[in-house]
């Protein structure tokens, strides 16, 4: 039952660029290997400008590896890579009008806040007044006014990411790439950062290149998401289109922790014969033997394991061998306990046939 | 599984373990017991003989008998400043100024190479060619130099076979640094400090650099610095910290060192010789006393400039 894989950039092309000068980072054929281990294996991809583009993966996808090759660090053995159309092949980083938010922040610690944000303008030559004021225009933008002369060590977590922020947006960077930059942060900050990079962005109207391995992440703040595995794109499409339509097992399990049907299986449960993956929130719980409600597909089995989430609870079910997860508000299935029976519906539409990679 | 960890037979009481119960009630106890004996060390026999030192510094010698004057005076101290004084004073310093500037210089590339490319077995050998001339004799060193760089020795020789004997005796024959061969030369002389204390000054540089992340060095690049720029406002303000350690130790070692020019270099004496021959068969301790002071208060003068300038700012 396999399906001819149509090439990744199949998704990007159906979205045709007006010009060269709309695509700010543009990928092809770009591959870098490190010894055996193929860290990039051939990418295409489009950045378009302005966008807020996701590169999402688990570690080791070759996601960080893509984000090194735009901002320099690395060269790519194969391919060629443009920035604004212009390729960028032995261009050294120190002349890329790209800037970087690092994951460790990098900020050079013997420098203060000041210092730090008006590095890029120092080596451009600005004269110390005038960086200095445009240093604390980028600290007001990302929110951290009056710690202008502590040193990084002096700063918390969250302060020292606002730093990394405003010291790359100084530069004006025509792509400001972003390397897992909230990955350090506790959960409440994390989200007031998701927040407030996004409206950045939007303010700015730059285009943000955005690695990260939180799926939630990816999907709440970007444009478009590029999902990697073993240095490879598996998929590339707005937020929607990944969650809803993933387009192989990986994309499935990985982006939001999809249940996955063998073909035989879709087939029984309402669905064409192929591979297909079932949202966990599309799955209904009820008590087994109760009606599933007019055509629906109902199935009977035993809870195995109850997860309370705080708005939500996970029931993990097993039906007749078949495991699968189902996501219902917290608010029901107050009395479900692990050993008890159940009885999942879903309706056959929720299915979605995917190609089968295996 | 509750089972399993009840089954487990707890360690055996033994005397040790009463012990670490002791020090584990009473915080205080250990550092008590970990820290009077080096602190009575340093305290008592280390500072007291200093501050005895010190004392006997501003005692005086009569001229006469040649006898020790136990009154408070600073007449040795004016001593110092007499011409001939002065000038050892100022050679030693300038040496040992010389020889700490030409080592920062030259072990800066090696201590860097090894922070940020050596890895695994090349970091072994580093550690190995930079260590190992520390567990030979410095005696065997110093007298091997002699041999090397004597008029008949290994370099002149090495420098006739390579047709670079002009260049050679074209050294020699510089006014100060020069003279008859490089074993009797302050040239010579400078060669063999080096020689001895570059170890001292790799090892804290590169202890320094192995602290900077390499992101540091990214994030530089990534904000418009070429190489050159990095490495002047990222790198070497990172490695002021090491550079000053290891300066410490070339300035202080040259500045008190008294075997090496005994055995190369001018008849002239250093501050560490004329200390030797003061206490020794001039028997005017008070001089020789005074004159150990100066180092003290030249590294002191050093350390405080040092601060001063931000050398300490970066960790």
């Amino acid at each position: 039952m396999s399906v001819h894989a149509p090439r990744p950039q199949a998704a990007a092309a159906a979205h045709p660029l007006a010009s060269p000068r709309d695509c700010a980072v543009g990928f092809s054929g770009v591959a870098r290997h490190f010894g055996a281990v193929r860290a990039v294996d051939g990418v295409d991809l489009e950045v378009r400008a302005g966008e807020f583009f996701a590169m999402l993966g688990p570690s080791g996808s070759g996601k960080t590896t893509c984000l090194r090759l735009i901002a320099g660090f690395e060269q790519p053995d194969a391919g060629e890579i443009r920035i604004f159309g212009e390729p960028v092949a032995g261009i050294p980083p120190y002349r890329r009008a790209v800037n970087t938010v690092f994951q460790d922040y990098a900020l050079f610690p013997h420098l203060d806040v000041i210092g730090n944000v008006a590095y890029g303008l120092r080596i451009r030559g600005v004269a110390r007044a005038e960086r200095e004021r445009l240093a604390r225009e980028a600290l007001a933008l990302v929110k951290l006014v009056g710690f202008d002369h502590r040193r990084p060590a002096q700063l918390s977590g969250g302060q020292r990411q606002r730093v990394a922020l405003a010291r790359a947006l100084v530069n004006r960077p025509k792509v400001l790439l972003l390397d897992e930059p909230l990955g350090a942060l506790d959960l409440k900050l994390r989200e007031e950062m998701q927040v407030e990079l996004k409206s950045l962005q939007r303010a700015l109207g730059l285009t943000f290149v955005f690695v990260t391995h939180d799926q939630g992440e990816a999907l709440s703040m970007s444009d478009r998401v590029a999902v990697f595995d073993h240095g490879r794109i598996v998929q590339v499409g707005t937020p929607e289109e990944v969650y809803e339509r993933p387009r192989n097992r990986f994309v499935a399990a990985f982006v939001g922790g999809s249940n996955v049907l063998e073909p035989d299986a879709a087939a029984r449960f309402g669905g064409p014969p192929r591979v297909a993956s079932l949202r966990p929130e599309a799955i209904a719980v009820r008590p087994p033997g109760e009606p599933a409600g007019e055509g629906r597909v109902a199935l009977d089995g035993t809870c195995l394991e109850v997860q309370y989430q705080g708005a939500s609870r996970r029931v993990i079910a097993d039906c007749a061998g078949l495991r699968l997860a189902a996501l219902v508000p917290a608010a029901s299935l107050r009395d479900l306990r692990p050993g008890e029976p159940l009885r999942l519906s879903w309706s056959p539409a929720s299915l979605h046939p995917m190609e089968d990679e295996r | 599984m509750t089972a399993l960890a009840l089954d487990l037979p707890l360690p055996r009481e033994g005397l040790s373990r009463r012990f670490s119960d002791a020090l584990y009630a009473r915080r205080g106890l250990l550092l008590t017991l970990l820290l009077v004996p080096p602190l009575l060390w340093l305290g008592v026999v280390y500072v007291g003989s200093l501050v005895a030192l010190l004392l006997q510094s501003f005692f005086s010698i009569d001229e006469f008998s040649g006898t020790i004057v136990r009154e408070f005076t600073l007449k040795t101290y004016a001593e110092l400043l007499a011409p001939a004084n002065l000038d050892v004073i100022l050679r030693t310093i300038l040496i040992a100024a010389c020889v700490t500037l030409a080592s920062g210089v030259l072990a800066f590339p090696v201590a860097y190479y090894a922070a940020r490319y050596a890895r695994g077995r090349l970091k072994a050998a580093f550690y190995l060619a930079v260590m190992m001339p520390l567990w030979s004799s410095y005696l065997v060193k110093v007298y091997a130099w002699k041999l090397l760089l004597a008029r008949e020795g290994a370099v002149a020789w090495t420098a006739e076979r390579v047709g670079a004997t002009p260049a050679v005796d074209a050294l020699l024959a510089l006014p100060v640094i020069g003279g008859p061969s490089l074993s009797v030369s302050y040239l010579g002389q400078f060669l063999v400090f080096i020689y001895l204390w570059l170890p001292f000054m790799i090892l804290p540089i590169q202890a320094a650099l192995e602290r900077v992340p390499g992101s540091l060095i990214e994030a530089s690049a990534d904000l418009g610095a070429a190489p050159g720029q990095t490495f002047r406002t990222v790198i070497l303000p990172l490695a002021m910290p090491g550079l000053a350690a290891g300066s410490i130790f070339t300035f202080s070692l040259t500045l008190g060192d008294y075997i090496l020019p005994q055995i190369i270099g001018p008849s002239t004496l250093l501050i560490g010789q004329t200390v030797y021959v003061l206490q020794g068969t001039a028997g005017n301790i008070p001089l020789a006393a005074a004159f150990a002071v100066v180092p003290i208060v030249v590294m002191a003068l050093y350390l405080t400039a040092a601060k001063r300038l931000g050398a300490f700012d970066a960790f």
